[in-house]
């Protein structure tokens, strides 16, 4: 199975159990560094999916938490080249299948070419890049799919029918709809309009999709898992670290 | 990204695909540069903006309208002004662009009056900016106060502090200022946040760009709401001093005065073209904002061009004592101009442009911006190098918002 496919998998897998799939996303290395494999491994035995959050400068998409995660972990010495090397160093293994998201100069500065590498013999799945529309994809497209990686393309609310079609098509592991016009960790997802919106990004697309930004709550992943296989969960995880509470029990809560 | 700075373009016919119009190409770029680097939520309103700009810009009815108000509102068109005391100081014969003169007092107006009736016809409820030395904000406010839409202007803290008096000219011209405390608390964060607000309203909400940066069609429109600037000077420069400039000069931050200017003399083989950025304090990392002289290939806020950014591509803080100059990325047109050599880029430090700003203080009676003083540092060096020449020198705007930081360098103090 292609990495790509694991991602998938991992994700039908849970709703053949009879469960929503929960991808979580942690900012590598926040709030503590040296306990970012530990931190890894734990996520990975409550997750279906982990989002290793890459640290950016100019974290555009990002509201408070993330930005604040991003800030201390490049504070600390967060690299994406540290990210890969600890990843690839770690044993075992993490339990689910791991993608990065990064915003594009990080992947940019590497290389697409060595960033495919590093991220096969990382055991890394995929990548999520929330500045890289599907008009500018191509080339890291490229890149990744000759080795099998993901590239998991995102939609919004105020997407038009037919780029929802196209990124549907062009995705591989999983399709991002975000549930709000907005920034992470904003405004509380809810409503039958956003149920119809995710209702009609899942018809379209053949790999499952998991809707994200703005989950907090275990209500909110029930009311979400109704309409699509999988939810993100983010900014209210890297709160729960930061109050150090141990990651397995907060995913755990919000499956209740 | 297939392209790199170091694919081999063929200097002669990527000009010609610029004058002639078929740069930028339909996905926003020049050359490998430029593109549209942002979050999916923003491709529907970039989408709305670019047919905007396509159906309207040169539109006859909208380019009366806003020729109209560039003569009545903003004063256009601005001054060619000789400068003779300073070209006997340099051996030159100088003639200053006077943007300074320009409503609000620098060439901002035009960018943001230009936006804000685009914004009204493409019915925005609201209008926000980023501002850096807050030229651009109070600009976009005193815009928004002219055509009647609310204005938001993020500005980073510590712009805010060492340019309170643009703050204060913002919130009397009706616009609210938000000082922006997180990332660098300068203009990168401000676009940072101007940014994330858009994306939490992308259909209601205008955001009022202020220079040649972000994602296309940003770039390009910037550009031609500037190029009434090198269109002035162009026929002025030829009817006063007989022909045209053997240099025309301006400073580059983001590079929305100088590509203005430029274009007006882009297409004359015999003008050499000269952009100066902001050296700082020095050439090491972080000590300046010298993005096309010190930086690499890279992608911030939505655009493909020059950054300053380190081995794992996060970006530099960046130092110059002028506000406006202050940014880590430049425009892609400029990283264009400059891989096809058609533009010319050097860097002048604090010092220098602090010491060009008194001399044009003292020997023509006008205060320059910070920003403009390095435009007159650079074109001294180059005057030295190249005796008896005719220089044209886009003095982008005035400096009395930079009193307070001028305040801190007192004349033949220690610097």
């Amino acid at each position: 199975m292609k990495p790509h496919e694991q991602v998938s998998a991992a994700i039908r897998a849970a709703g053949e159990e009879g469960r929503t799939a929960l991808v979580a996303f942690i900012t590598a290395g926040y709030p503590d560094k040296n306990a970012f494999c530990q931190t890894l491994a734990e996520v990975a035995q409550a997750a279906d999916v982990v989002e290793v959050g890459v640290p950016f400068s100019d974290p555009m998409a990002d509201g408070l938490t993330i930005q604040r995660a991003s800030r201390g972990a490049i504070e600390q010495g967060v690299t994406l080249s540290w990210i890969l090397g600890e990843i690839e160093a770690m044993a075992p293994k993490p339990a689910a299948p791991v993608v990065l998201m990064s915003y594009l100069n990080p992947l940019l500065a590497m290389g697409y070419q060595r960033l495919a590498e590093r991220a096969v013999a990382a055991g890394v799945a995929g990548f999520i890049v929330p500045d890289l529309p599907l008009d500018e994809s191509e080339p890291l497209d490229e890149a990744l799919a000759a080795r099998g990686l993901a590239l998991i393309h995102l939609v919004s609310p105020v997407t038009p029918p037919a780029r929802v079609a196209a990124a549907a098509q062009a995705t591989r592991g999983f399709l991002y709809a975000v549930n709000i016009t907005g920034i992470t960790g904003g405004a509380k997802a809810a409503g039958e309009g956003l149920k119809d919106y995710l209702a009609g990004v899942a018809a379209q697309s053949p790999v499952p999709v998991c809707a994200g930004f703005g989950v907090r709550s275990a209500a909110q992943v029930r009311e979400l898992g109704q309409v699509v296989p999988g939810v993100i969960v983010g900014s209210a995880l890297v709160e729960a670290l930061e109050r150090g509470e141990a990651p397995g029990e907060f995913l755990g809560a919000l499956r209740s | 990204m297939s392209m790199t700075a170091r694919q081999e373009l063929d200097p002669a016919a990527q000009l010609e695909a610029l004058l002639d119009g078929r740069l930028p190409d339909a996905r926003g770029r020049f050359g490998p540069w430029g593109g549209r680097y942002v979050p999916e939520t923003l491709v529907p309103a970039l989408d709305r903006l670019q047919a905007g700009v396509a159906a309207h810009l040169h539109a006859p009815e909208f380019q009366g309208c806003l020729g109209a108000e560039l003569r009545d509102w903003v004063g256009r068109p601005t001054a060619l002004t000789p400068a003779p005391r300073l070209s006997e100081a340099w051996g030159a014969e100088v003639w200053l662009k006077r943007e300074d003169l320009a409503h609000t007092g620098a060439h901002k107006i035009n960018n943001a009056l230009g936006q804000a009736m685009l914004a009204k016809m493409l019915g925005a409820q609201r209008v926000v900016a980023e501002t850096g030395a807050g030229q651009h904000g109070v600009a976009s406010a005193a815009a928004c106060a002219r055509i009647g839409l609310p204005c938001l202007v993020y500005m980073g803290e510590i712009d805010c502090e060492r340019q309170a008096l643009n703050v204060e000219r913002m919130r009397r011209l009706g616009a609210e200022v938000v000082p922006v405390t997180s990332g660098d608390r300068t203009l990168r964060a401000a676009i940072d946040e101007a940014l994330r607000d858009w994306v939490s309203d992308p259909e209601g909400t205008y955001y009022l760009l202020g220079s040649v940066v972000g994602p296309h069609p940003y770039p390009y429109l910037v550009r031609e709401l500037h190029a009434v600037i090198g269109r002035e000077a162009r026929s002025q420069v030829i009817e006063r001093a007989g022909g045209l400039p053997d240099l025309v000069v301006a400073c580059v931050g983001g590079g929305s005065n100088a590509i203005g200017l430029f274009h007006g003399f882009l297409g004359d083989p015999s003008v050499e073209i000269l952009g100066i950025e902001a050296g700082g304090r020095g050439a090491g990392l972080g000590e300046n904002a010298a993005t096309i002289s010190f930086g690499r290939p890279g992608v911030l806020h939505g655009t493909y061009s020059l950054l300053l950014s380190d081995d794992d591509g996060q970006i530099y803080e960046t130092d110059s004592v002028s506000a406006g100059l202050d940014y880590p990325g430049v425009g892609p047109e400029h990283a264009f101009l400059h891989t096809i050599g058609r533009v010319r880029y050097e860097y002048a430090g604090d010092v220098d442009a602090l010491n060009a700003l008194d001399e044009c203080c003292e020997l023509e009676g006008i205060l320059p911006a910070l920003e403009t003083a390095h435009a007159f540092a650079g074109a001294k060096r180059w005057a030295r190098d190249n005796p008896g020449k005719r220089i044209l020198l886009g003095l982008s705007g005035r400096g009395d918002k930079d009193m307070p930081t001028l305040a801190r360098f007192p004349k033949g103090g220690a610097r």
